[in-house]
């Protein structure tokens, strides 16, 4: 039975704080592939279940074996010998009645044999455990159909993630440590004005003591300018001489002591970051000059349609800047002063963002597509975002395995450190090798494993010979690769399992940033590392 | 009483895999092969035999702290790394909002003991494996534990367990004997971030050698929610702090978070406020994330950091390779980050260090001044100490918070200076406080 909205309010609030009303739409809208329900494949899926996806598919040819049951939460013992898709199913739905749950009792290479469009309905496909073949071979129909592929792999000790997805735009990336958009530097005419209203050489006490610090700090910049030839402070010395300046403007008492003004003393503290010039962010620059933004066409993703008429803005009435962002943060003053000040900013940002959506409007016009194409909403949002837009293109993984093509540079430079993360990456896509070659992984069976160590050397010689990687692998991590026989330890599986599905809801949700492309997690020495190749 | 299943009494079955019936073939591959092969990383204590897993699933003996987030992934996690005798402990009921990450639970457990559930639902999911719960855990029960592995939400209570531990330690000619040492993994997360770390308390830096990675919580000044608010969130606290208290609305009841009726009463009373003041943004969602000091919190972090910890409780337990040493820092934000180091102790921690606390204060300085450096220091950050100290060869309480009666009768000696409380230089004060099982001795300096 669906549960009422207001009960999945309560039950997904903790996460709802995190991506918004809209993030979660997006999240019950989407239908997940899984290929392998083996231990790592049903800890990712179960970390997608239990946040509310729409609906899920496993894929999975395999039978459930005893060992397969030992490690996995989503296999009970009376499934051995069943097939694995459908076992895994019925334990990760029970997880959560809001999300549909399908299995499909096939290998994947069936199904790209029969029919490969199979996978074209999917909002992102999770493969895991894939040999290298069938990983290769399923990532080209993906990449052709546009269905971002993550790869992923827990070997021993060792996880591994691979996101294959040609270009994932990213309007609310949610940047931890943003730098606020206070335009002292270039003030706006409204927040000259508002600036002007000020006189504090004759405000009374109070107000003196509870005026916003942007406006103490734009006031001293107001007469520092006039005395240093238009130049802000710009090195620590002049800055420092600023903050000074700042501090002489704190009220005295009649005996000359200075009086506790902590607006003054907020001033003091944010000059460093207040005299940051207003300049477009290179990313948003490299963006500007991106073939996307510069040719728009009727098949144009609104993305890029907002983003052309952003560029268009800041060459034309944003003179050389983004739209302004609208928020500014807490600051010791009273309410109406702080009110007033953040209504100025509020108010140039709906302006600046009117003047976008006519932009958008041209735009929509030139490429045949009704205004309505483009919400106001959406438009609000990404001049709010503006400097934090992200776009991931990630190699595809012809690219990455193409000798043509390979990233040479990354895993020679990596390995200049002998046991950087990148070792791991080697020695699975050697291993890769050894089952192509012997249909079965290395030391599997205890009796195997010290044969298995010179068949292993092998592979790696023959990986690095072919892609000419003038790289040394140490014995060592030969060996050790021979000693974890495949093995898929839980934890291990579950850690990888937590990695991959937030990265999936970052590409359904389009919010927070995806790593590019490479993810090596070392559970020896608790250390990863992520590689683009 | 613990909750969960008994003990069963296995009779011996030949095999070679695990404890009696419950087996099958090729459960334990997954984890033998780190067990019995050697191998080029493994610690230098460890040696490949069969016995290890029966270690880990006849006698190993595990306290996970919390059925939370982390609690129901750390139990997961460890019944399918082998381990068979773990206790968890939870004070908590289920709340509809846990069901997003603590997947141990249903709808239908809502009200129901945390603990009392997971430990139901993984006993019967993994054959074999014997979680007991319980709703809280006395100093007694730590004894009997190789390792403890906390996933609590609170920074008093790991302080609590943390001095807990030290406490069991023993010395002697003031050396540290290893055999007293139980190690503690400790998780935490919050959102997209997460962190591990392994202690080994006596020997490796303790919660509080760190205490400065945890800055205390910032709470809005009384003037800007009283007569200057700016955010939504001023307005929410003024009718929380302010309205609530002086207007009664439900009678002398406190204020309850998980009482819809009245976070509503603290929304429509916040609103008006922000109206007043012209003030946008006051939501109930909002006001149900202030007054409940709510931290967002996805499945995903939970499953990264006990997967981690969970990792280190399996290396520790079988010498398998060299645990973390011993701090590990995730966010995944912006695609994944880790940052792995060694915290280093503190010579003189408050906890671990054995040493006596120095407090420098004039001798005219007031006891309240003692008390705010007590509770304000980043090293210290006590929540409400108890100050006694020994005077003419008597037992002396010079200030107590938590009872009434006390608290009324030494209040008096906050104004008063330490001269005139009789103290003298190198005075030794005893304080006790929530942050910490044992009292701290601290040692009076004069400075003038």
């Amino acid at each position: 039975m669906a549960a009422t909205k207001a009960s999945k309010e309560q039950k997904y609030d903790r996460q709802l704080r995190l991506w918004g009303d809209h993030g979660q739409e997006a999240l019950e809208n989407a239908h997940v592939c899984l290929i392998n329900a083996t231990a790592t494949g049903t800890e990712i899926l179960k970390n997608l279940v239990l946040p509310g996806i729409g609906a899920f598919t496993i894929v999975d040819g395999h039978t459930v074996s005893g060992e397969d049951v030992g490690n996995n939460f989503f296999l009970s013992n009376n499934s051995i010998g069943k097939n694995r898709a459908q076992a895994a199913s019925e334990l990760l739905q029970e997880l959560n009645s809001d999300v549909s749950g399908n299995f499909v009792e096939e290998s994947p290479n069936k199904l790209l044999d029969n029919n490969p469009e199979f996978f074209n309905r999917f909002t992102i496909v999770i493969g895991v455990h894939l040999p290298e073949s069938t990983c290769l071979r399923l990532a080209s129909v993906l990449w052709s159909a546009s269905v971002p592929f993550l790869v992923c792999k827990c070997y021993g000790l060792i996880g591994y993630m691979r996101l294959a997805v040609e270009e994932h735009t990213v309007i609310e990336s949610h940047p931890d440590n943003a730098l606020e958009d206070l335009r002292l530097l270039q003030p706006f005419s409204e927040l000259n004005n508002h600036i002007e209203s000020y006189n504090l050489d004759s405000m009374d006490r109070k107000d003196h003591s509870h005026t916003p610090w942007v406006i103490i700090v734009a006031k001293h910049l107001e007469q520092w300018l006039s005395e240093h030839n238009s130049q802000p402070p710009k090195n620590y010395k002049e800055k420092e001489a600023f903050r000074q300046f700042i501090r002489e403007g704190i009220l005295k008492n009649d005996h000359g002591v200075p009086e506790d003004e902590e607006n003054f003393e907020e001033a003091i503290k944010n000059v460093n970051t207040a005299l940051n010039p207003t300049k477009i962010p290179s990313a948003v620059e490299d963006l500007f000059n991106s073939e996307a933004c510069n040719n728009i066409t009727s098949q144009t993703p609104s993305f890029w349609v907002m983003l052309r008429a952003v560029k268009e803005f800041a060459f034309r009435e944003g003179n050389g800047s983004l739209p302004v962002r609208g928020t500014i943060p807490d600051m010791i003053a009273d309410s109406q002063k702080f009110i007033n000040l953040q209504n100025v900013y509020r108010e140039k940002a709906m302006q600046d963002a009117l003047a976008v959506s006519k932009h958008v409007e041209c735009l929509l016009q030139s490429i045949g597509k009704p205004p309505e194409s483009i919400s106001d909403k959406d438009i609000k949002l990404f001049c709010k975002n503006s400097s934090f837009l992200r776009v991931v293109c990630c190699r595809s993984l012809a690219e990455e395995y193409s000798v043509d093509s390979v990233n040479k540079d990354e895993i020679t430079s990596s390995m200049d450190n002998p046991d950087s993360e990148m070792v791991f990456y080697l020695m699975l896509r050697a291993v890769d090798r050894f089952y192509q070659l012997h249909s079965r992984y290395p030391g599997v069976y205890n009796y195997q494993v010290e044969d298995d160590i010179s068949k292993l050397k092998l592979c790696v010689n023959s990986l690095l010979q072919e892609y000419s990687l003038n790289v040394n692998i140490k014995d060592d991590y030969i060996h050790e690769f021979c000693r974890y026989g495949a093995a898929e330890p839980h934890t291990v599986a579950a850690f990888l399992g937590g990695s991959a599905a937030q990265e999936a809801i970052k590409i359904i949700s389009h919010q927070f940033v995806p790593f590019n492309n490479t993810f090596i997690y070392n559970a020896m020495s608790q250390t990863s590392a992520t590689l683009q190749l | 009483n613990w909750y969960g299943i008994e003990p069963q009494h296995i009779m011996a079955v030949d095999g070679g895999h695990g404890v009696g019936g419950c087996d099958w073939d090729g459960r334990w591959n997954h984890v033998t092969k780190f067990l019995e092969r050697p191998g080029p990383f493994t610690h230098p204590d460890f040696e490949p035999s069969a016995e290890s897993l029966q270690f880990l699933l006849e006698t190993c003996k595990i306290l996970v702290i919390g059925a939370g987030g982390l609690g129901c992934e750390l139990l997961k996690n460890l019944a399918l790394s082998g381990f068979r005798i773990i206790h968890v402990v939870d004070m908590d009921t289920i709340d509809l909002s846990n069901l997003n990450r603590q997947f141990l639970f249903r709808p239908k457990d809502v009200g129901r003991p945390k603990a009392e559930v997971a430990a139901n639902f993984i006993n019967s999911r993994i054959p074999g494996c014997k979680v007991a719960s319980r709703k809280c855990f006395s100093k007694m029960h730590q004894r009997k534990f190789h390792i403890i592995v906390c996933g609590l939400d609170s920074i008093i209570a790991r302080r609590w367990m943390n001095g807990m531990l030290i406490s069991l330690l023993s010395y002697e000619d003031g050396v540290l004997d290893p055999s007293s040492i139980i190690p503690l993994i400790d998780g935490g997360t919050e959102g997209f971030k997460g962190n591990a770390r392994v202690i080994l308390p006596g020997m490796t830096a303790c919660i509080d050698c760190t205490l400065e990675l945890y800055p205390p919580q910032i709470n809005f000044p009384m003037c800007t929610i009283a007569s200057m608010p700016r955010l939504p969130e001023h307005c929410i606290e003024y009718a929380r702090i302010l309205q609530w208290p002086k207007e009664k609305p439900f009678g002398d009841t406190s204020l309850d978070g998980d009482n819809p009726e009245h976070i509503e009463w603290v929304f429509e009373r916040a609103r008006k406020r922000a109206a007043e003041f012209n003030i946008t943004g006051v939501t109930y969602r909002l006001t149900q994330g202030v007054v409940k000091r709510i931290i967002p919190a996805v499945a995903s972090t939970n499953a990264v950091i006990a997967a981690a910890c969970a990792t280190e409780v399996f290396k520790i337990a079988t010498s398998a390779y060299i645990p973390l040493n011993n701090y590990l820092v995730f966010n995944d934000v912006d695609g994944l980050y880790t940052y792995t180091f060694e915290a280093e102790r503190k010579e003189n921690c408050s906890a671990c260090s054995q040493v006596p606390q120095d407090l420098q204060f004039p001798s005219s300085a007031k006891l309240q001044e003692v008390l705010q450096f007590l509770t304000e220091s980043a090293s210290l950050q006590m929540k409400s100490p108890a100050i006694t100290t020994t005077l003419e060869g008597k037992n002396k309480t010079l200030y107590l918070q938590s009872v009434k009666s006390i608290e009324e009768r030494t209040r008096p000696n906050l104004c008063k200076t330490l001269k005139e409380l009789g103290l003298s230089d190198g005075q030794e004060l005893a304080v006790a406080d929530v942050t910490t099982p044992q009292t701290v001795l601290f040692k009076l300096n004069f400075t003038t």
